[in-house]
């Protein structure tokens, strides 16, 4: 069905972004697809280990409760959607879906998925493939190696749409990939026209990350204010079939989405802005000029486009050791020489059980805590927080962190309070590779009722 | 007299594994002159070398009166396992600001 002009929505930016702007912008945004971001780089490798305990799990375990806030709604006003909380099952994720619909009032919908992002078996198969980040082979990592997914594009998301799908769930494909792909199977449009790939890509790029586009990690009191930022909405774009993209947001909502918000996040997660690579094309941003064309209303040019790469981007996550870590609170005079005498108490007591990590971090929070500085430099402040992280191979090492810091209730310098132990957490890190694309086989499979 | 990056500019950290991203963008064409002319990659290097970060890029967007730093190896080992409170540096955006730039009291004799 060939269309003029379409309209897609953001209803969320990341796994655990708040709900109510999602709903709001399906009812009030009259959008003809709603698109929802919910995986970060390392969550789909814990999802994978949730998948291997348990068949039937692996999906966003955030999906239910989101899906039934959005369904109802969006349904009702014939707003398709397309989400990747699919994650490591996006099947099952379809599945479990289908059981809880009718009891939301959902009883008849068509869903497609995407599969074929997950290529754990051909990492296995191919060792000598480098390391992005540092050259090494990735056979270092297979020992440990959780999960594996390549960036898939929004051709795949277009082909679930084809199928006339009302919901199209996938697991990993690039974040902007889920806004291009309604836009390719609206107009048709063709992998050659680099131009119309540019702006759908960058439409996607400023949408993706939900209300960071409309004031969200923007405001600054008495300098960069944000008109009602506690009813922040979410971004949505009109897109035409000639390629012209105009953002704006939820009428009625809060925020502010002005050349200001869409510079910052234009550059965001950006490096080089003339090569923003991603799997359906390698867009020049470095020309990109925003015009403002009404309140909330804001239109870019520029854009350039050219040709999406031979490779698919793979992202390997491993298992990286455990990390324990705790806090304790200090106030009033000579407090943060109780807290520094409280770090090498615990240091000691560490290290007198004869427990070793291989990295050791402290802070002194209220002083160097987030951008590192020399705490010899910071004015004194009248209370302080210590913080103790490490990171060691052993579980039981890193349990032991959390529960020195928070002894020095009991055992440390006087006037300790406010402890917290935040026990061991293993640590799932991430490194990429780049694979042929002949390598990855997606394809489309029709979930349906039982 | 030294300028202020914060009274100039405005700024939004990135970050992709062990490398930050940071925008940084002026409020107004002589903010973006002065940027454009002293905000350079050695000073921002400068800035964060204490994280152990380095080496820095620098990329010019005129037209949005805004620089595009990357800056490698400032997330303490990446996103994924880093022990740092701020694993994703969001708050380095923060630390950038903080910059003060050389004045030049152009005009004057």
């Amino acid at each position: 069905m060939a269309r003029d002009k379409i309209r897609i929505g953001c209803g969320a930016g990341f796994s655990d972004d708040r709900i109510p702007p999602g709903v709001e912008i399906v009812e009030k945004g009259d959008l003809d697809y709603l698109a929802m971001e919910c995986l970060a780089e390392r969550t789909i490798a814990r999802e994978t280990l949730d998948r291997a305990k348990d068949p039937t799990k692996g999906y966003t375990p955030v999906l239910l409760e989101r899906m039934e806030a959005i369904m109802p709604p969006a349904l009702k006003r014939k707003v398709k959607i397309v989400t990747n909380m699919g994650a490591a099952n996006p099947m099952g994720a379809a599945q479990v879906l289908r059981q809880h619909a009718p009891d939301w009032g959902c009883p008849d919908y068509t869903c497609a998925v995407v599969r074929g992002d997950e290529v754990t078996d051909i990492m296995r198969a191919h060792p000598e493939l480098a390391l992005m980040e540092d050259g090494a082979p990735l056979e270092s990592l297979l020992p440990r190696m959780a999960s594996a997914n390549a960036y898939l594009g929004a051709d795949v998301v277009a082909q679930g749409f084809a199928t006339g799908a009302d919901l199209v769930i996938t697991g990993r494909v690039a974040d902007p990939a889920l806004f291009l792909g309604p836009m390719l199977h609206a107009f048709g449009w063709s992998y050659d026209d680099y131009a119309k790939l540019a702006n759908g890509t960058l439409a996607g790029h400023l949408l993706e990350c939900s209300g960071q586009l409309t004031g969200g990690c923007f405001a600054d009191p008495g300098k960069k204010e944000v008109e009602d930022l506690a009813g922040l909405g979410y971004p949505l774009a009109d897109v035409w079939a000639d390629g012209r993209v105009e953002v704006s947001k939820t009428p009625g909502s809060g925020g502010r989405l002005d050349v200001a918000t869409c510079t910052e996040q234009l550059l965001y997660e950006m490096h080089d802005p003339s090569a923003y690579i991603t799997p359906d094309c390698v867009l020049d941003a470095s020309g990109v000029s925003f015009e403002q064309l009404g309140k909330d209303r804001v239109a870019f040019h520029g854009a350039r486009g050219k040709p999406r790469t031979a490779t698919y981007k793979v992202v390997v996550g491993y298992f990286d050791g455990y990390m324990g870590s705790g806090e304790m609170g200090f106030a009033g005079h000579n407090a943060v020489a109780r807290a520094k005498l409280g770090i090498e108490v615990v240091k000691e007591r560490l290290r007198r059980r004869g427990l070793e990590y291989s990295e050791m971090r402290i802070d002194l929070i209220g002083m160097n805590s987030l951008h590192a500085n020399d705490a010899a430099l910071a004015p004194e402040p009248y209370e302080v927080r210590l913080r103790i992280a490490a990171r060691t191979t052993d579980k039981k090492a890193a349990e032991a962190v959390g529960a020195e810091v928070r002894s020095l209730h009991m055992q440390g310098p006087t006037g300790a309070g406010g402890g917290i132990n935040f026990g061991a957490r293993q640590i799932l890190a991430v490194k990429s590779v780049l694979i042929p694309r002949e390598w990855v086989k997606p394809d489309i499979a029709m979930e349906r009722a039982a | 007299m030294s300028i202020r990056l914060y009274d100039i500019a405005h700024a939004r950290a990135g970050d992709k594994g062990n490398t930050s991203n940071i925008s940084v963008t002026a409020y107004d064409n002589a903010g973006w002159q002065a940027i454009q002319r002293d905000l350079t990659a050695e000073l921002v290097l400068g800035h964060f070398q204490h994280l152990g970060a380095g080496p820095v890029r620098r990329y010019e967007l005129p037209q949005l009166r805004a620089l595009n730093f990357v800056i490698e190896n400032a997330l303490g080992g990446g996103v994924t396992r880093s022990l740092a409170i701020d694993p994703h540096g969001k708050s380095l955006s923060a630390w950038m600001l903080t910059i003060e730039l050389p004045g030049h009291n152009e005009g004057a004799k």
